[in-house]
């Protein structure tokens, strides 16, 4: 066990690492950051004032591990857009983007399982090929349609729900929540299940997909062979084995939740993370592209590592390998 | 209806006076009675016939060996009787009865308390017969547990006894080990042991040695043997490998092309084979004791199920061939002690009866 | 010519081989599949059409909406063609030059959407076959030759792999600006969105060919061509690259469809192509600006052709996999 933390925890630095050096390429090399903070009219001393601030007239390694040691204290630099200090903006928006994936990854896996289990289990059914059809659908509509449609039906023509901007905040201190007012709940609602729709769909062809896989195995022969119960075998048996692949595909879906986040939230005006990167990029915003981009990669080395432990816990298989590992 | 459907009132007589030469088929019924049973599997390029009209019996406490080549029908056959082909295939004619109750057209949830409860299984591969994701002692309490009134901790230590009666040490701690913990023979033990925990009547066992170590398949069909008797179960084994049979069983029946060819008591079938096809199986096993110079081998292949020849399916590879074989489907005709499905043994061509027989010998 | 004659000892012709292909084809599983599925049928019917459309839509479109000069203010808000529309109450009625009607420059939404799904189509398709030929050839070479070229390959396909495409398509329309000033880089929209949405789906074709290739190599005709010294490069291309073909060409269907979506997505998102060149992302962009003063065409007539598009490219990729794959089915 811990030999498999301490090998993980190794791949995920390498990979930290990698995106480090990526995102402080692109700091240091795209363009001129003295250039874009004071534009093309600062004298020559304000500029060197600024080199020397920045760190800039160090040696190239020296000022990479500036980068990041700051990062690491979370420090991310000067935004060139609004100048104000990145670590600020990523803090007003975060909350907004994490609550929106976890609510959505939430809906994903409570419609696309069971879906999944009905479609794998009876397949001839005729509510299995609505389903599939509309999966089908639901894996062809890119999300900003599915957005915009949302918006039209239940904005525009019903007038059930607002169409854009979270409100109905409440101030923890630390973190911003929606989740507490029915207000903020209907402003989360349709991006939340917008964001949801593409991934919910892609569960259940997986978990279908792998239901039928396990069906065709001797050890689900074998269990009907000595009489169990329908219910035991498929939900005992049966949906455990697939639950190995989809909670590896689900780890890196919440990856690409994050990053779809950037389009849901410009449908819905929603104010995350993935509008801030947007813009950084409409404005060339380097110090906001670089701390999203090490964010993100964070995010993603935290959610492997993740799902990692779980399928660690779900297969006893596993578990013998690396205390195996462990004892050489 | 099918050709092979209209010769079934020349064939009576002949399966009445085959029954009277089996021991034990007094009054009662046999535990196990497959009856004209055919299989088949609907494809886009037409129906493939896997098991075609296929008679035996199996009494109580017996072994019947089920021999024959791959894609002969053998574990298709023992599927179709436990309710379990898998879809599209089906059981499409006959009828298969267990201790004189018909089984084959029972709702789902009957057919279910019949499996494990009173026809157990053993698979071939005990690799994957068991859930990587359960101890072997939740796989037993399960199964105990569906099929009986007994409560966990009961089921537990039934399951214990178990495990220490199929010959796995400290059981009592091996219980709570998952599957990847044991050794391929020691798996298999732990199949067997789920196969007869509520003590079933009858035990189909699917080529249970086949994906074992050599060194291991004799201890791991002894053991089979000496459970079963002990539990009172009867056991159909399918495989094929005739020196297991000559072991084990006490009757054999031999299947090509999805249908028995010949079937009859052990001793006689391999002293005396009497089907072509038989006789060239026992030339190709090195036996013993047997006044064989070198093994023999049968010309050719099996034919596919997509190309079946009319009449016998072994007439393109048999030695003795006529032309009434390459017409006329052969039903099972009694001879001697044993059944068998070939002109050579049929009244009308006494002479070439003969002949057949004489050939047998050489 | 030495090496010709070698090459057809080793294994057949490739015209006879092509031959052989076609006559398998009609008579074969996938040909017999695609009759039987009345579904893919229609949607390779669909998918026909629409690239026919995207093809000729000079000649088709009946305004030339890319020209400016040929847009007049008054054609201004028609609604389509059975429908009325209210502008601030002010019932403006559907006219018939304009089927699908206009938005608010008077620009005419059909034929907008004909030359939509040109760049649409143009755009998907460019980039699917740069990555095709890139993670092609680097999935060869990496299956091929092995060693430390093939953990490199696969080491930076795997990390590639952890992020979303998305995010690795607006990373390099991001970096592309950084490096370019605003003009260059509005000259240059339309290859680096290209490239950008290759980027980011070469990797499929890599590791798929290179399962495949691993597969082959240990063939007995790619040992014998091997044996009589034929020059590694030559084995790949004539070789190996015809039998890993089919995969590719799903990958390929599947990957169009992706990289439709894309490009639709960055348009929309406002970082695709230029705005003197609307896709069909565009086009629904601009629609939802004005979703909410009622003109819903704009927005539900190009989204409705996009999901369409998708819809029927994915149903051939789909039908195509499981065709040349039957396990799966």
């Amino acid at each position: 066990m811990f030999a498999f933390i301490v090998q993980r925890l190794f791949q995920a630095i390498l990979v930290m690492l990698v995106v480090g050096i990526i995102s402080f390429a692109l700091f240091r090399f795209t363009g001129d950051p003295v250039n874009n903070m004071l534009g093309p009219e600062a004298t020559i001393e304000q500029r060197e004032a600024l080199r020397e601030r920045l760190g800039l007239n160090d040696s190239v390694p020296v000022q990479f591990i500036n980068f990041i040691g700051n990062a690491a204290k979370g420090e991310f630099g000067l935004s060139y857009r609004v100048g104000k200090p990145v670590e600020e903006l990523i803090a007003t928006t975060l909350p907004a983007t994490i609550e929106l994936v976890f609510v959505s990854a939430l809906m994903a896996l409570l419609i696309g399982v069971p879906m999944g289990v009905y479609t794998g289990l009876k397949r001839h059914a005729a509510l299995s090929r609505v389903f599939l059809t509309v999966s089908l659908i639901g894996i062809s509509l890119p999300t900003f349609v599915i957005g915009i449609l949302m918006i039209l039906i239940f904005g525009v023509w019903l007038g059930w729900l607002p169409t854009f901007g979270r409100q109905g905040v409440v101030d923890l201190g630390v973190w911003q929540t929606g989740l507490l007012t029915l207000q903020g709940w209907s402003h989360l609602i349709m991006p939340a299940f917008t964001l949801a729709l593409f991934q919910l769909t892609l569960i259940m062809r997986l978990v279908r997909a792998e239901m039928l896989e396990v069906q065709r195995t001797d050890y689900i022969k074998f269990a009907k062979a000595r009489g169990l119960r329908n219910r035991a075998i498929n939900y005992g048996h049966a949906l455990k084995n697939t639950l190995v692949p989809v909670i590896t595909i689900m780890g890196l879906q919440v990856g690409s939740l994050l990053a779809f986040s950037i389009i849901t939230e410009t449908v819905f005006a929603w104010p995350g993370m993935g509008r801030l990167f947007l813009q950084a990029i409409q404005f060339v915003d380097i110090p906001v592209m670089s701390s999203y981009l090490m964010l993100m990669a964070f995010f993603f080395v935290m959610i492997n590592l993740t799902v990692d432990l779980l399928y660690y816990a779900v297969d006893p298989r596993l578990r013998a390998e690396t205390l195996g590992g462990a004892a050489h | 209806m099918s050709p092979s459907d209209t010769p079934i009132q020349d064939r009576a007589p002949a399966a009445q006076a085959a029954g009277q030469a089996e021991r034990s088929a007094a009054g009662k019924p046999a535990l196990l009675e497959v009856e004209k049973m055919r299989v088949e599997f609907p494809t886009r390029r037409g129906t493939l016939v896997a098991v075609d009209d296929v008679s035996f019996h199996i009494n109580e406490g017996e072994v019947l060996g089920v021999v024959g080549e791959s894609g002969a029908g053998k574990s298709m056959t023992g599927s179709a009787i436990i309710g379990l082909l898998e879809p599209p295939g089906r059981i499409a004619g006959g009828e298969v009865r267990l201790g004189g109750r018909r089984i084959d057209n029972l709702p789902y949830e009957q057919i279910r308390r019949i499996r494990g409860r009173e026809i157990g299984m053993v698979f071939q591969d005990p690799l994957t017969s068991l859930n990587p994701l359960y101890t072997v002692g939740h796989q037993l309490i399960e199964t105990i547990q569906t099929h009986t009134d007994l409560s966990e901790s009961q089921a537990r230590k039934r399951a214990i006894e178990l495990l220490a009666e199929v010959g796995i040490p400290a059981p009592d701690r091996r219980i709570d080990q998952y599957p990847h913990q044991f050794s391929g023979g020691m798996r298999q033990r732990v199949v067997i042991a789920l196969a007869l925990c509520v003590n079933p009547r009858l035990v189909i066992a699917d080529e249970p040695t086949t994906a074992l170590d050599v060194s291991i398949q004799a201890q791991i069909i002894k053991l089979l043997h000496k459970l079963c008797r002990e539990h009172g179960a009867a056991v159909m084994l399918i495989t094929h490998d005739m020196g297991v049979i000559a072991e084990t069983a006490d009757r054999v029946a031999v299947m090509y092309s999805g249908r028995i060819v010949e079937v009859g008591p052990v001793r006689e079938v391999i002293r005396n084979a009497k089907h072509p096809y038989t006789h060239g199986l026992m030339g190709s096993i090195p036996m013993v004791g047997h006044d064989l110079d070198r093994l023999t081998q049968i010309e050719g292949s099996m034919p596919r199920l997509t190309e079946i020849p009319p009449g016998c399916p072994f007439n393109p590879r048999c030695p003795k061939v006529f032309e009434r074989c390459r017409h006329e489907r052969p039903e099972l005709i009694p001879v001697e002690e044993t059944q068998v499905a070939c002109w050579l043994y049929d009244e009308n061509e006494g002479a070439t009866a003969n002949g057949g027989r004489s050939g047998s010998h050489g | 010519m030495a090496l010709d004659s070698q090459e057809i000892r080793v294994s057949p012709g490739l015209g006879a081989r092509i031959l052989d292909g076609g006559r398998r084809f009609l008579d074969g599983d996938v040909f017999h599949s695609f009759r039987r599925s009345p579904l893919t049928m229609f949607a390779a019917g669909v998918t026909l059409v629409l690239f026919l459309v995207a093809l000729l839509a000079p000649w088709l479109a009946p305004y030339d909406t890319l020209n400016l000069s040929s847009i007049n203010l008054m054609d201004a808000r028609y609604p389509p063609i059975g429908s009325t529309f209210d502008d601030n109450g002010f019932i403006v009625e559907a006219d018939p030059r304009f089927l699908l009607g206009t938005d608010e420059q008077g620009r005419d939404l059909l034929s907008a959407i004909m030359f939509g799904l040109r760049i649409s189509l143009g755009v998907g398709f460019a980039s699917v076959i740069l990555a095709a030929v890139f993670g092609t050839l680097l999935g060869l070479v990496s299956g091929y030759v092995g060693g430390k070229i093939d953990s490199v390959i696969m080491r930076v396909a795997d990390i590639q792999l952890t992020f979303p495409a998305i995010l690795i398509a607006l990373l390099i329309d991001g970096v592309s600006r950084g490096f370019m000033d605003a003009e260059t880089h509005q000259a240059f929209k339309l290859p680096i969105l290209v490239l950008a949405i290759a980027a980011s789906q070469w990797v499929n074709f890599a590791r798929t060919v290179r399962g495949s290739t691993l597969v082959e190599k240990n063939k007995e005709y790619v040992q014998a061509a091997r044996v009589i010294g034929i020059r590694p490069a030559l084995i790949m291309l004539r070789h190996v690259l015809p039998n890993v073909m089919g995969p590719v060409l799903v990958i390929a269907t599947l990957t169009l469809a992706i990289a439709i979506l894309t490009e639709a997505t960055l348009s929309f998102l406002g970082v695709g192509v230029p705005p003197t060149e609307p896709s069909l992302g565009t086009l629904i962009r601009l629609g939802q600006g004005v979703l909410f003063s009622g003109m819903w065409w704009l927005t539900i007539f190009p989204s409705l052709v996009l999901v369409i598009l998708v819809l029927a490219v994915n149903l051939l990729g789909d039908w195509l996999r499981d065709a040349l794959n039957p396990r799966l089915r």
